[in-house]
C-alpha cells in the first residue's frame, strides 16, 4: 500500500473574466510611461508629445470654445448619418431574413458592395449629395449601412424557428411572428452589429471631414497633422477614441435594458 | 370535434418516411403515438395541427370545435417553445392578444390557467429561472389558455428528468379528468404511453405505418405508477417494438 496522495486541480483556466480598474490601470501606466520618458529624455519629443501638453492643450481648446465648435458638427453628421445607416440596413436586413426574393436579389449585392472602401466614394457623393453636409451624411450611412445589413439578416437566420412554428401552431398573424418573435430574437445579433457600424461610423466621419470641412473633428486631426502639431493630433485622437468608448457605453447599457432575459 | 386521418402518405425528397395512416382520433379520448426513432410520429403530429403538409392523404374534422375554442389544434411542444424574452403570464398573454383579448379579460384566463398548472406564484418569472418542469407547464397553461379541442403534445415529457415526469404526468392526468380533451400523445417511451392513453397506435419503422391499435379501457385517473394492470399491455407493447426498434437503430442516417 503506497501513501494516499490528494488528487491534483487541473481543471483551472480558459475562464477570463473582466478585472475591475485593471483597464484603466493600464492606460494610467502607459501615459506614466511616456510622460516620464519624455521629461526624461529619452523618449524625443519628436516621437511623442509630452501628456501633460495635450492635456493642456486640450484645456485650451475648451477654454477658447473651440471644442464644441468641432465637436457640434462631428457629432451631428455621426447622428444623422449613423441613424439613417442603421436604420435602413435593419429594414433591409429584416426583409432579407424573410422574404425569399429579397434575399436572393439582395445578398449578393450587398456583398459586392460590403468591401469597396466607402471613403474611395466620398468624390461621388460630392457630386450627388454636394459639397456640403449632403455627402458627409451619405458616406457615413452608406459606410454603417452594409455591416448592419449583414448582421441584421444573420441574426434573423438565427431565431429559433421552433418559436416561429410555435407562433404559427396558435394562429398568431404574420406581422405579430415578425413583431413578437422575429424581431426581438434577433435583437441580440443587431446589437452586437451595431458595435461594429458605429466604429466604422467614427472612422468614416474623420475620413469624410478630413476632405473638406472647415470644423469637425477631422478637420481639426487634418489641420495638426499637417502643420506637425503633434499635441493637437493627439487631442483629437483622443477625443475620438473617447467618442468609441462612449458609443460602446452607450450600446452596451442599452443591451442591458433590451437584453435583460439573457444570462 | 373528432380527427380522421385518411391515408397519409409523407416524403422527404423522394424518401418515404410514412405510408398510408388512416386513423380515427375520438373527441374527448387521449391517443397515443409510439413508434421507433424515424418512424415519423413527430412529423404526423406536424400534419395533424397543419403545420406540414402531407404528400398524399388528407386530415379531416369531423363537427363542430367548441364556439369559445380560440385555436381548436393547439401543440405543447418538446422544448417547450417559450418566448425567452417574456415572464410567464407574458407567454400565455402572447397566444391572447392576437385574438384581441387583453385587459381584465386576459387577466382573468391568464389568472385561471396559471391556477390550473399551479404556477400562480410565477407569473412575472422570466423562463430562464424556471425549472424544465415548470417550463413545461407553463406551455401546458399557454396551451390551456386558447381552450383547445384537440391537444397535440409532441413528446411533451422527453426534456425532462424521470421524477419530473412523473409529476408532470400525474398533472396531465388532473387536467383530463377535470375537462376530458381530446389529445394526440406522441412518445417513444411505452410507460407514459400506457399511463396517459385510451389508445395506443404503434407505428413501424420508416416507412411508418400503423402496426397495431392497443386499447386500454382503465379509467385514466385509476392508473398509478408501476401499475401492475399496465404491465401486461406494456409488455406487449415492446413485444410488437423490439425488432422494429433494433432495425431502426442499425440503420444509417441520411436524412
Amino acid at each position: 500500500m503506497s501513501e494516499p496522495r490528494p488528487v491534483t486541480f487541473r481543471g483551472g483556466g480558459f475562464a477570463p473574466k473582466s478585472v475591475r480598474w485593471i483597464g484603466v490601470a493600464v492606460f494610467l501606466a502607459l501615459i506614466a510611461i511616456a510622460e516620464i520618458g519624455t521629461q526624461a529624455g529619452w523618449i524625443s519629443a519628436l516621437t511623442l508629445p509630452r501628456p501633460s501638453d495635450v492635456l493642456d492643450t486640450f484645456v485650451q481648446l475648451y477654454q477658447s470654445g473651440l471644442l464644441w465648435k468641432h465637436m457640434t458638427p462631428s457629432l451631428t453628421r455621426l447622428a444623422v448619418g449613423a441613424l439613417f445607416g442603421v436604420s435602413v440596413g435593419i429594414s433591409v436586413g429584416v426583409l432579407i431574413g424573410l422574404f425569399s426574393y429579397v434575399r436572393s436579389g439582395l445578398v449578393p449585392l450587398v456583398a459586392a458592395i460590403f468591401p469597396i472602401p466607402k471613403i474611395a466614394l466620398l468624390p461621388l457623393f460630392v457630386i450627388w449629395f454636394g459639397i456640403d453636409e449632403g455627402s458627409k451624411y451619405a458616406l457615413i450611412a452608406f459606410g454603417t449601412f452594409t455591416p448592419t445589413v449583414v448582421a441584421t439578416y444573420g441574426a434573423v437566420d438565427n431565431v429559433d424557428r421552433t418559436l416561429i412554428r410555435m407562433g404559427q401552431s396558435f394562429g398568431l398573424s404574420w406581422w405579430s411572428i415578425v413583431r413578437k418573435i422575429v424581431l426581438p430574437g434577433a435583437m441580440p445579433g443587431i446589437l452586437s452589429g451595431l458595435r461594429i457600424s458605429l466604429a466604422i461610423a467614427i472612422i468614416l466621419l474623420v475620413a469624410a471631414e478630413m476632405l473638406g470641412a472647415e470644423y469637425g473633428i477631422g478637420a481639426y486631426i487634418l489641420e495638426a497633422g499637417s502643420l506637425y502639431d503633434l499635441e493637437r493630433l493627439f487631442v483629437g485622437v483622443a477625443i475620438l477614441s473617447l467618442l468609441g468608448v462612449c458609443v460602446s457605453a452607450a450600446i452596451g447599457a442599452i443591451e442591458k435594458y433590451l437584453l435583460n432575459w439573457r444570462n | 370535434m373528432d380527427i380522421r386521418l385518411e391515408s397519409i402518405s409523407h416524403r422527404y425528397d423522394g424518401m418515404e418516411v410514412m405510408r398510408d395512416i388512416s386513423l380515427e382520433i375520438p373527441s374527448g379520448r387521449i391517443m397515443c403515438i409510439v413508434g421507433p426513432s424515424g418512424c415519423g410520429k413527430s412529423t404526423l403530429l406536424r400534419i395533424i395541427g397543419g403545420l406540414e403538409r402531407p404528400y398524399a392523404g388528407q386530415v379531416n374534422l369531423i363537427g363542430e370545435p367548441p364556439t369559445d375554442s380560440l385555436n381548436p389544434l393547439t401543440y405543447v411542444f418538446q422544448d417547450f417553445a417559450l418566448l425567452p424574452w417574456r415572464t410567464v403570464q407574458g407567454n400565455v398573454s402572447l397566444v391572447l392578444e392576437d385574438h384581441g383579448i387583453r385587459g381584465a379579460r386576459a387577466k382573468e384566463i391568464i389568472a385561471d390557467v396559471l391556477a390550473r398548472t399551479k404556477l400562480s406564484d410565477f407569473a412575472t418569472a422570466l423562463p430562464k429561472q424556471l425549472s424544465g418542469g415548470m417550463k413545461q407547464r407553463v406551455a401546458i397553461a399557454r396551451a390551456l389558455a386558447v381552450n383547445p379541442a384537440v391537444m397535440l403534445m409532441d413528446e411533451p415529457l422527453s426534456a425532462l428528468d424521470s421524477q419530473t415526469r412523473e409529476l408532470l404526468m400525474d398533472d396531465l392526468i388532473a387536467l383530463w379528468t377535470r375537462t376530458p380533451f381530446t389529445g394526440v400523445y406522441v412518445t417513444h417511451n411505452l410507460a407514459e404511453a400506457v399511463r396517459l392513453g385510451h389508445a395506443i397506435v404503434v407505428l413501424s419503422r420508416r416507412p411508418g405505418e400503423v402496426r397495431e391499435i392497443v386499447k386500454i379501457d382503465k379509467p385514466l385517473a385509476e392508473r398509478t405508477f408501476s401499475d401492475p394492470d399496465l404491465e401486461e399491455p406494456q409488455r406487449h407493447l415492446w413485444d410488437l417494438m423490439r425488432e422494429e426498434a433494433r432495425a431502426a437503430d442499425a440503420e444509417l442516417i441520411d436524412v
